[in-house]
């Protein structure tokens, strides 16, 4: 079985950020950047899938700045196989440029499954993986929480509010991967070390043009301060006649 | 820090693979395994696999094939967060393993590395005695020539892993003392004191192992800190060990064990710089938080220049750390850089989980915060591997050998 994953550099939006002096970035300094949370949970699906069947390849790919191959070696730590570094020097924010990008390197690759993460948790667009799987004509399957693969189809389940739908699809095919498959496991320290021997290719991004642009990024703005009314249950009325009159909650 | 004089981008890696691990399957932990002092075995078993039980050894033997820099670096990020699981680490591959690397035969090697440096089982070593502490060449177990094996008596005491250890290395005397020559080191072996416990999880016991008969583990130590880590007694009664488990030459243990313990010193010096950094970092997040009299503690001189004073000696003890590791792998001399290194991180752990502990007030001295738990973990550093007094000594020696050179 032979599987790409596409996996994005994102920097760790649990840490402080501050917006750039364009105020259109985050402003770099001080980020930490690693795979997106869902596209971790991506390269472990690949890695589980070839492990279970017993042979095939999880191919790595990623696009961006010379940077996103500490991101590839993580993944090669991991356990992919291999690595594809599509060089571009910035990141277009448009999903259709960068699934452009993706689906002129992997439409003829052969590959039984592209799997992408549900959402890059730095954009959140939700929409390269869709968009890649159109612009390759293969059916596409998003944010499923299980995976099999048995005789060329595939099964996958999807989480909806309360209920779990189950879907059959044909391969090749591209599938965006939600939590639930499997936590990603750490590169172990042989892996790490392997990480340096496998094979890393580094091609020009064919990016498509891109037609959307982030115009500004904002913090919202600051919540005014709490206010304490009074005490015990001398102050529930009060409490009550705000919730209902400023507060409009009730 | 980044270090980009010692470190690579693989260093950068084992360094963020071990910060995850320490705080997904650490921290969740450390608080409890330290309350009921029980042996850390579940992240034993998780350790293995990732290949932190035996960093520096080749992969022909087993190990990680990594670099003695990445080997300290994971003692440093685990103490950071609980030191029982970066003593454990260090105890078991520097006293455990180490020796058998290093002055072990081809076949001791092949026979017993690959079972330690996987993590199927635990290692540890035998050196001190109640008589013998600071001073090893007081040595008093025995160890006496039957032709084709020795039979050894004595007893071993604070041994880690004594317990849930299955191969140590420990010292006899072949000949007569007083002093440092006639001392031998031999591989000896027992079963694991928790085998229901490793046959469940599949690590900690090797079946396939022959085990010397006479060893045994004595009473486990209640200890004030690194509380899950398992110290004991490791006790010799008419143990039967063939002389092919003699390690290294006969009547040459006290120089190899010496070098041993240099290269543990820069290991709990990683321990120890760890301890400080963990400490150092709830005391930052705690004094920017906690409010007293309308503001932040953290806006106090008396409160900031302490978390000054601990950043910039935190950053001195780094250096020293990484020096000495540096030297130790590029082959140079590092006895005495070692022991600097030793002797500084220990008591700027002390220091600083005090301070820690002071910036918390009245909560850093219960147990809902680690800091307490740190300032306790800090305290053997200054003991174990060498007190500090003999850090001194030993830094005297080679200072005042210069003069005579
Ligand atoms: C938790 C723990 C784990 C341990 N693990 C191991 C292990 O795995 N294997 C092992 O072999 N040992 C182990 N030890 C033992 C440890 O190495 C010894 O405790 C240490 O070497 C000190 O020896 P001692 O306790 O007998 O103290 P002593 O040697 O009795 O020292 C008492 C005091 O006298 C001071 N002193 C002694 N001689 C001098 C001198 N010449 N000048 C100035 N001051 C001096 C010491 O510095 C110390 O302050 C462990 C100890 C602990 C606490
Ligand atoms: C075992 C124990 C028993 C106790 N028993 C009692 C009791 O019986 N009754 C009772 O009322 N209380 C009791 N206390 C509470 C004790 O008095 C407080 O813990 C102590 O006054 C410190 O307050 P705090 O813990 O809130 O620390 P904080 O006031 O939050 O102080 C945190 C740190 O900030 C420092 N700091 C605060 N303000 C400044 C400043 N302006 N400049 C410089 N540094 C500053 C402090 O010195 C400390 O290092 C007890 C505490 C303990 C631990």
């Amino acid at each position: 079985m032979k599987i790409a994953v596409c996996i994005k550099r994102v920097p760790d939006m649990d840490l402080r950020f501050a917006i750039g002096a364009g105020g259109k970035a985050l402003d770099p300094v001080g980020l930490k950047f690693d795979i997106a949370d869902f596209d971790g949970y991506a390269v472990e699906a690949g890695l589980r899938l070839v492990e279970s069947h017993g042979s095939g390849e999880v191919v790595v790919v990623s696009i961006g700045p010379t940077a996103v191959q500490e991101t590839l070696r993580k993944a090669l730590g991991m356990g992919a196989h291999r690595a594809i570094h599509l060089d571009a020097a910035e990141v277009p924010f448009d999903g259709m440029s960068i699934a452009t990008a993706l689906a002129a390197e992997l439409k003829e690759g052969g590959y039984d499954l592209v799997l992408f993460g549900r959402m890059a948790t730095d954009s959140a667009n939700q929409t390269v993986g869709p968009m890649a799987a159109h612009l390759m004509g293969l059916p596409c399957v998003t944010a499923i929480s299980k995976l099999d693969i048995a005789n060329g189809r595939g099964t996958a389940e999807r989480q909806l509010e309360g209920a779990t739908e189950t879907m059959e699809f044909p391969m090749p095919a591209v599938v965006t991967i939600d939590e639930g498959l499997g936590r990603p496991r750490l590169p172990s320290l042989k892996g790490i070390m392997a990480a340096k021997k496998k094979p890393l290719e580094v091609k020009p991004a064919q990016l498509g043009a891109a037609n959307l642009t982030v115009d500004v990024i904002a913090f919202p703005p600051d919540r005014p301060p709490g206010r304490i009314i009074g005490e015990g249950a001398d102050a529930v009325p009060e409490l009550i006649r705000l919730l209902q009159t400023e507060a409009k909650v009730l | 820090m980044d270090l980009p004089f010692y470190f690579g981008e693989e260093h950068l890696q084992v360094r963020e693979m071990v910060r995850e691990f320490a705080r997904t399957e650490v921290a969740p932990v450390a608080k409890d395994l330290d309350r009921t002092s029980e042996f850390l075995w579940d992240n034993v078993a998780k350790m293995g696999p990732l290949g932190l039980l035996g960093v520096p050894w080749p992969e022909e033997l087993g190990g990680a094939g990594m670099d003695q820099l990445s080997y300290y670096i994971v003692l440093h990020e685990l103490a950071k967060v609980d030191a029982s699981h970066a003593l454990t680490v260090s105890a078991h591959t520097n006293l455990g393993t180490s020796p058998i690397v290093d002055f072990g035969t081809q076949a001791q090697r092949e026979r017993y590395v690959p079972l330690l440096a996987s993590g199927k089982v635990l290692g540890g070593f035998g050196l001190t005695e109640p008589g013998a502490g600071s001073d090893a060449g007081g040595t008093a177990t025995t160890a006496v020539d039957k032709g084709d094996h020795y039979v050894l008596n004595g007893s071993k005491v604070f041994i880690t892993h004594a317990g849930v250890g299955e191969i140590f290395s420990v010292t006899a005397r072949t000949s007569p003392g007083p002093g440092h020559r006639g001392i031998t080191s031999f591989i000896v072996t027992k079963d694991s004191v928790d085998l229901d416990r490793c046959r469940t999880l599949g690590v900690g016991h090797a079946e396939e192992l022959p085990k010397t008969k006479g060893l045994r583990a004595g009473k486990k130590e209640d200890k004030m800190g690194w509380r899950s880590s398992d110290t004991r007694e490791l006790i010799l009664e008419d143990a039967i060990v063939p002389k092919e488990n003699v390690l290294g030459t006969v009547g040459e243990g006290f120089v190899n064990f010496l070098k041993t313990l240099d290269a543990g010193r820069i290991g709990i010096a990683a321990v120890s710089l760890g301890i400080a950094e963990g400490a150092y970092g709830e005391a930052l997040r705690y004094a920017s938080v906690r409010k007293q009299f309308g503001q932040a503690i953290a806006n106090f001189q008396g409160i900031s220049f302490q978390l000054a004073d601990m950043a910039t000696e935190i950053q001195a003890g780094t250096h020293l750390l990484y020096h000495a590791a540096w030297l130790k792998q590029n082959g140079k001399p590092f006895k005495q850089e070692a022991a600097m290194a030793k002797l500084y991180c220990s008591e700027l752990a002390m220091r600083v989980t005090t301070k820690a502990v002071q910036v918390f007030g009245g909560y850093g001295y219960t147990t809902d915060y680690p800091v307490e738990r740190m300032m306790r973990d800090a305290k053997v550093c200054e003991i174990g591997e060498g007190t500090s007094e003999i850090q001194r000594i030993v830094i005297a020696r080679n200072i005042l050998a210069s003069l005579e050179a």
